[in-house]
């Protein structure tokens, strides 16, 4: 099944990349990563946030360069320098992000910069045109492309995007990085001919994705990637649905290790009142309405794919969007401004999931960091003295272990586990009864992960109540009193927290009966 | 080189946000130094400071008041370029205020007298003052809600005043150039009290708005802000609130520049008044070293950048460049400024000094 140790001839391959390291500071974004690609196949390439994904493909288009291993394509050992450069290799990529000019024509998007030319320079407007269309006839897409590419939806759009990479690059390797992520069923559908077309024509396609179900409607291979590493290479064919969501979420069993043990002792602690009631609160495109029940002393674990909602439900819980339906009470209180500061002032903390963007002020220091969303719910004049901001700063980079220099450092120097204690410290300092965590363990090693997981279970022995979010099961099921599953934008089953993996995987999945 | 032994404090000195504006400034000194004798002469009269270095301080006092309030817009993350026109509004409401008579169809018989009396007002002083700052408070408004709750772009929010400002001035005066006669205004921008009386407005608007951003949590959640939007809000920050803040006390900078620059030439000059003085402001703010991008901002070092701004034409003016290629040779020198702030220099400099460190 496992593709690693398959010996075929050189040939077959378009891209081999073997033992490819790479490392961000703080983050081992790859390490011996292997992954091949056939000429004129479907290669899914799946796997969580931060499993590596993207990373690949910024080594194979030479966006990134690897710290160590080999690319080669067509068998000949290459160095990517630039993306420019891979183009002209042939490698082409299509983004998720469309960047296209929505206010120029589909045929300009597509043939920009290499517009055929009359003699003395002027555009034949009418040859690239002509052009344009037959391009896109070889996708089967036929339209008026002298249109604005606003006009057209998100599908045509993304069809442009690929008739471009092909254009420009008379492609071998077409990478699409989350095409379907903002197409319907009917376009997803449309693209998928599209890919099979290409496929015919002896293009290999790289297909980077979360939906699993397409992965098995439209790939040859797939390729999981987790945590940086390779689990495996596999013929579509031949791997179950429910086992490559295993893989791609890490079901390493381990024996009962201590934390089981913590969980089991503070369950005790669990008091009986709810401190946060949401009942059939839901959001229009974001999540279904769901109830969730929260006591203090207790952890509730949300466990889900990425685009589940597992995030949409921390937003709404903390106020970062106003929910359109049902209702939210913190404290048996009736919550009516949806707001992060609101929420600080009822005692509710988000460490979210996107550190770098939603989280750190990497300009700012560390104890600035540490400080602001105590300093925010102060208000702008009962402003902490400097002596008050350094003890607490010093404290919780005591606390929590925190590696830097001093508290002046500039939090963006540190690294992204200390970044996340920095952001966890932030939380604690406004001493939250309710503390929400959205991914508070990615792209961190495993030593920091533990000690994060140990932090949420002391929290609630505290008395805290948290919601703990992981696309790690493990995790989840290990910090967890009860377990919350999300699956396409809403809440299909809630599992007391000894559930087996098993089951909470299958609800993931869809695939229970 | 090698005897170096305070390499450590160097490096300190190197990595501060105030080494480059001073080093920028002390560049220009050491050339007045060179190429104008008795450049930093400074003489007294009737117990007053005058010279050289006194007249640079003075005349950047306009762009320094508009530096502060623009520090704090662009450490948003934002841009005012309507601070200009604000200054013209300000000058005109406060012309208007002293001598309605230009706009009057009948002047009072006395008129003659009123216009040769150098103590003539038909408002009070603090009156005229207080009106005008309250119009500029209100242009701070208007540009802090079309960003902050408009959420229009600032270069575009602040365009629009720009541009509307002058007219607005002119028609509060009419179209009309309203000579001032009032002594106490005019001892506003030409008064001494041993230094030029606008320095020590400075430095009164330097200490509130430090004491503002630096003594409450202002400072920081603009920096804040500017640094990282999405994560301030996430933090609980009101980065409305704060923009609103900041494009009013800008405003208010503005206004007091303008009445600064009117009392100056005596005149509320609705098309001139403050012309192009937004682009000297954020040049000043630049060269002080905070990013247009916004986050961390000095207040002092922006006050630094205006006085090298004014450095600049003085000096030129000593070594008797003409007033027509003045605008010319300033942009070189700007150029070599900026050129002394790009990282790869910045690296350079912080690499020698942390070799002498290990020396």
């Amino acid at each position: 099944m496992d593709a690693r140790g398959n010996v075929m001839s050189k040939n077959e391959y378009v891209v081999t990349m073997k033992g490819i390291d790479k490392a961000f500071p703080g983050v081992q974004a790859l390490s011996d990563v292997d992954f091949f690609l056939k000429r004129g196949e479907i290669h899914a390439l799946v796997g969580e946030n931060g499993a590596g994904k993207s990373t690949l493909i910024k080594v194979l288009t030479g966006v990134e360069k690897q710290d160590a291993g080999e690319v080669k394509l067509n068998g000949k050992t290459t160095n990517v320098r630039s993306p420019l450069h891979a183009q002209e290799l042939g490698i082409s990529t299509v983004y998720q992000e469309i960047n296209l000019c929505p206010n120029l024509t589909v045929a300009e998007n597509i043939l920009i910069g290499r517009e055929p030319k009359r003699l003395g320079g002027a555009i034949n407007w009418k040859a690239m045109n002509a052009q344009a269309e037959e391009i896109l006839q070889r996708l089967d897409v036929d339209i008026d492309v002298t249109k604005t590419l606003g006009t057209y939806p998100v599908a045509i759009q993304q069809m442009a995007a690929i008739a471009r990479a092909l254009e420009i690059s008379s492609a071998k390797v077409l990478i699409l990085d989350e095409p379907t992520s903002s197409l319907d069923a009917h376009e997803t559908a449309q693209l998928f001919q599209v890919m099979r077309k290409l496929k015919s024509d002896g293009v290999a396609i790289i297909f980077i994705t979360h939906f699993i179900d397409q992965v098995y409607e439209i790939s040859d291979r797939i390729t999981v990637l987790r945590n940086g590493n390779l689990v495996g290479t596999f013929e579509t064919a031949s791997i179950a649905h429910l086992e490559l969501i295993a893989k791609m979420i890490g079901r390493s069993l381990t024996e009962l290790d201590e934390m089981s043990q913590i969980k089991l002792e503070s369950r005790r602690h669990i008091k009986g009142e709810a401190v946060l009631q949401a009942d059939d609160l839901g959001l229009t495109d974001a999540i279904a309405p769901f109830d969730l029940e929260l006591h203090s002393g207790e952890v509730v674990g949300i466990a889900g794919l990425l685009g589940s909602g597992r995030t949409d439900v921390a937003h709404l819980l903390f106020g970062v969007q106003k929910p359109d339906s049902g209702s939210l009470k913190v404290d048996g209180k009736k919550v009516q401004d949806f707001s992060p500061l609101a929420s600080i002032a009822r005692g509710v903390g988000l460490c979210p999931e996107d550190r770098k963007e939603a989280g750190i002020i990497d300009d700012l220091t560390v104890r600035e960091n540490i400080i602001l969303a105590l300093q925010a719910n102060r208000g702008w004049f009962k402003f902490l003295s400097k002596q008050k901001q350094y003890d607490i700063a010093d404290r919780y980079i005591e606390l929590l272990n925190i590696a830097t220099p001093s508290a002046d450092q500039p939090v963006g120097n540190l690294s992204g586990g200390n970044q996340q204690k920095v952001i966890l410290a932030r939380w604690l300092a406004t001493d939250p009864q309710i503390l929400i965590l959205d991914e508070p363990t990615r792209g961190i090693d495993v030593g920091a992960k533990a000690e994060i997981q140990k932090l949420v279970l002391s929290l609630a022995e505290d008395g805290k109540a948290c919601v703990f979010i992981s696309s790690e099961l493990e995790e989840v099921l290990r910090t967890s009193h009860r377990i919350t599953v999300l699956r396409e934008r809403e809440k299909v089953a809630e599992f007391s927290g000894e559930v087996d993996e098993q089951r909470i995987m299958e609800t993931m999945a869809g695939s229970e009966s | 080189m090698s005897t170096f032994k305070s390499g450590f404090s160097l490096r300190k000195v190197t990595e501060s946000r105030l080494f480059f504006p001073f080093v920028a400034l002390a560049l220009i000194l050491l050339f007045d130094l060179i190429a104008v004798p008795g450049f930093f002469r400074i003489s007294t009269r009737d117990g007053n400071l005058y010279g050289n270095l006194i007249d640079i301080v003075r005349n950047a006092s306009t762009v320094s008041l508009l530096a502060i309030g623009m520090t704090l817009v662009i450490a948003t993350g934002g841009v005012d370029l309507s601070v200009g026109a604000v200054m013209a509004i300000a000058a005109s409401v406060a012309a208007l205020l002293m001598n309605p008579y230009v706009l009057a169809t009948e002047l009072p018989p006395n008129i003659q007298e009123m216009m040769n009396d150098p103590y003539f007002t038909y408002q009070p002083l603090w009156v005229v003052i207080l009106a005008a700052l309250a119009v500029s408070i209100i242009c701070g408004l208007w540009n802090g809600i079309l960003v902050a709750y408009g959420r229009i772009q600032p270069m575009v929010a602040t365009l629009i005043l720009m541009t509307a400002g002058r007219g607005i001035a002119q028609l509060i005066t009419n179209g009309v150039r309203i000579q001032i006669f009032y002594e106490p205004y005019a001892f506003i921008g030409q008064g001494w009290i041993i230094l030029p009386f606008s320095l020590y407005l400075v430095a009164i608007v330097f200490a509130v708005a430090w004491l503002l951003t630096r003594k409450t949590a202002i400072g920081m959640f603009i920096e804040s802000v500017g640094t990282n939007a999405r994560s301030s809000f996430f933090s609980g920050i009101g980065e409305k609130k704060i923009k609103l803040l900041a494009y009013t006390f800008c405003g208010l900078t503005a206004g007091i520049a303008g009445l600064v620059a009117s009392s100056n030439i005596k005149t509320s000059d609705a098309f001139n008044l403050g012309q192009t003085k937004e682009l000297d402001a954020i040049l000043a703010v630049v060269i002080g070293g905070t990013l247009m991008s916004g986050g961390r901002f000095s207040l002092l070092a922006s006050i630094v950048g205006a006085w090298v701004i004014q450095a600049i034409t003085t000096s030129m003016y000593a070594v008797g460049v003409p007033a027509f290629a003045l605008q010319a040779i300033k942009a070189v020198v700007v150029i070599f400024v900026i050129l002394l702030y790009s990282e790869q220099v910045k690296n350079f400099v912080q690499k020698v000094t942390a070799q002498k460190k290990e020396a």
